[in-house]
């Protein structure tokens, strides 16, 4: 367990819920879920295998104080955004924000399952993002395809060469960005000093909560 | 002077070569003809996307929006921002809501955008270019300029996602939203009956759970076709590049033999006020639109 997981696991002894209200972004909507089911229902990803627990399910989990399970779970990692829970809940509680922020919150702790591709290019987006205040496609797509080495990402590239082609003759791919060109942020260490203040802020907030557990 | 003016938030992928530049062509043509003014924010700034959430955490995600939010503000006073992606429409409003709601997350933002030497005092309102075109002008409006509708072509309208749920355009649905096909049927073409205009097409997940997202992309294709279609349209960036450049794949895992078109609303548009091919983009389809390239030429 890393430093982090065990301090707020005896913090928050047996009591997982106030956890995920204090520490993931939105988790205090976790107590509105009635179990009714209709986000599981209305998942896009949910009828796809690998799964291991819809929304309403990780929700009583979280009751039930499962705390293990949950944070190691590959459920929260399957959202695709799509707002569909989001809207349909009955009870309005904000379950796309809710996955999201349990997800951060378990990388966080260092729980989030390894190599799992959606927080690789969690990662991967906001880093080359925030490099230069706008995202490079050409470097953000490279990274992905070489996530697991030199060898598997060519194979990846040869697999996707007739889309990038495609997208080149079409003048919306910009091969210069491979090389570092393309579009940046004038102000980009104004950014980076913004950036490093807000995280600064944003875990002073949290230990802070932490700290009256 | 226009007779409206907005402060324009293109994001990433609209900027030239990189991934969706064809659409904002054909923006920047549907506005000089509706004579809406649209003035890039000095020094715009990525919005995070949905995406970054694992890495970035709430406050800089906060924080990356409310710069964009104070560099409007101060060089484009009064103005509101207006997006054409939906992602960063919906990236811009969540973190709108969130700083207006929330006073500690306020009071942290601005001491982060102190650092870049920047301050919000009051936060713009935050459009979807569909929004400035039904809400801020209205579907007759829309229609005045029409020079060459689109008479007797078919066309899918897919709403897709983000500029759907969880904000959504005023008045519409989330299950059945009608404003895209309002749009087809106002520049004279004709909307299909089509059951997945507001199916996922997976996002970012395209990059990273191929399998899932391509599996929903043929839906949608699927459906487009069973609904007579000859090509899907849409407001979104990311939509538009999943259901377009991935046919291929498609085709080859499911020996199914996509070849639609995925055209943006303004590329319509901008045909049907009388614009050439290029003022449309239709040179940035990587499937061609055939039908719209003659039709622009006659």
């Amino acid at each position: 367990m890393s430093n982090m997981n065990e301090q707020m696991a005896a913090k928050y002894k047996n009591n997982f819920l106030k956890e995920i209200e204090e520490q993931a972004e939105m988790g205090d909507w976790v107590k509105m879920c009635m179990q009714c089911g209709v986000c599981s229902g209305s998942c896009p990803t949910n009828f796809h295998a690998g799964w291991d627990h819809p929304p309403q399910e990780i929700f009583m989990m979280i009751r039930a104080g499962k705390r293990e399970e949950v944070l190691t779970s590959n459920s929260m990692w399957q959202c695709t955004s799509c707002y569909n829970c989001y809207v349909r809940c009955p009870r309005k509680v904000p379950i796309t924000h809710i996955m999201h922020g349990i997800a951060e919150y378990a990388y966080r702790l260092g729980l989030a399952p390894k190599m799992q591709p959606s927080l690789h290019l969690s990662q991967t987006f906001w880093n080359n993002a925030t490099k230069h205040g706008r995202v490079n496609e050409v470097q953000l797509t490279q990274s992905l395809y070489f996530k697991d080495g030199i060898g598997a990402g060519i194979k990846k590239a040869m697999e996707m060469k007739d889309v990038a082609l495609g997208l080149v003759k079409a003048k919306r791919l910009n091969i210069m960005e491979a090389l570092g060109g393309g579009h940046k942020c004038k102000d980009v260490d104004g950014i980076h000093k913004m950036l490093a203040k807000a995280k600064e802020l944003e875990a002073k907030r949290k230990a802070g909560k932490a700290a009256g557990a | 002077m226009a007779r409206k003016e907005y402060a324009f938030y293109p994001g990433c992928s609209s900027q030239k070569g990189a991934s969706a530049s064809n659409y904002l062509t054909s923006v920047e043509s549907m506005c000089k003809t509706l004579d809406i003014k649209i003035t890039e924010i000095p020094d715009w700034n990525c919005c995070g996307a949905s995406i970054s959430y694992a890495e970035a955490g709430e406050l800089p995600r906060h924080a990356m929006n409310a710069r964009n939010f104070a560099l409007a503000e101060s060089n484009l006073p009064g103005q509101d921002i207006v997006a054409t992606c939906a992602a960063c429409w919906l990236g811009a409003r969540e973190s709108k809501e969130r700083l207006e709601h929330n006073d500690r997350l306020m009071a942290d933002t601005q001491e982060a955008l102190k650092e870049a030497g920047l301050n919000i005092k009051t936060i713009p309102e935050i459009k979807h270019m569909v929004e400035v075109l039904i809400e801020d002008l209205g579907y007759d409006e829309l229609k005045k300029p029409v020079k060459k509708p689109l008479n007797g072509m078919k066309f899918a309208g897919y709403v897709g996602c983000q500029t759907n749920r969880p904000f959504g355009i005023h008045g519409e649905s989330f299950e059945n939203p009608v404003y895209l096909d309002k749009l087809i049927e106002t520049v004279g073409g004709e909307a299909t009956p089509y059951d997945q205009k507001v199916t996922c097409c997976g996002g970012a997940l395209a990059f990273s759970e191929p399998d899932k997202a391509q599996a929903q992309i043929k839906d949608i294709i699927e459906a487009a076709y069973d609904s007579g279609a000859e090509m899907l349209v849409t407001p979104c960036p990311l939509c538009q590049a999943n259901t377009e450049v991935y046919q291929g794949q498609i085709n080859k895992k499911y020996g199914t033999k996509f070849q639609m078109p995925v055209l943006y609303y303004s590329q319509l548009m901008t045909l049907a006020y009388g614009g050439s091919a290029k003022e449309a983009g239709l040179d940035g389809n990587v499937i061609r639109a055939r039908k719209l390239e003659e039709f622009a030429g006659k």
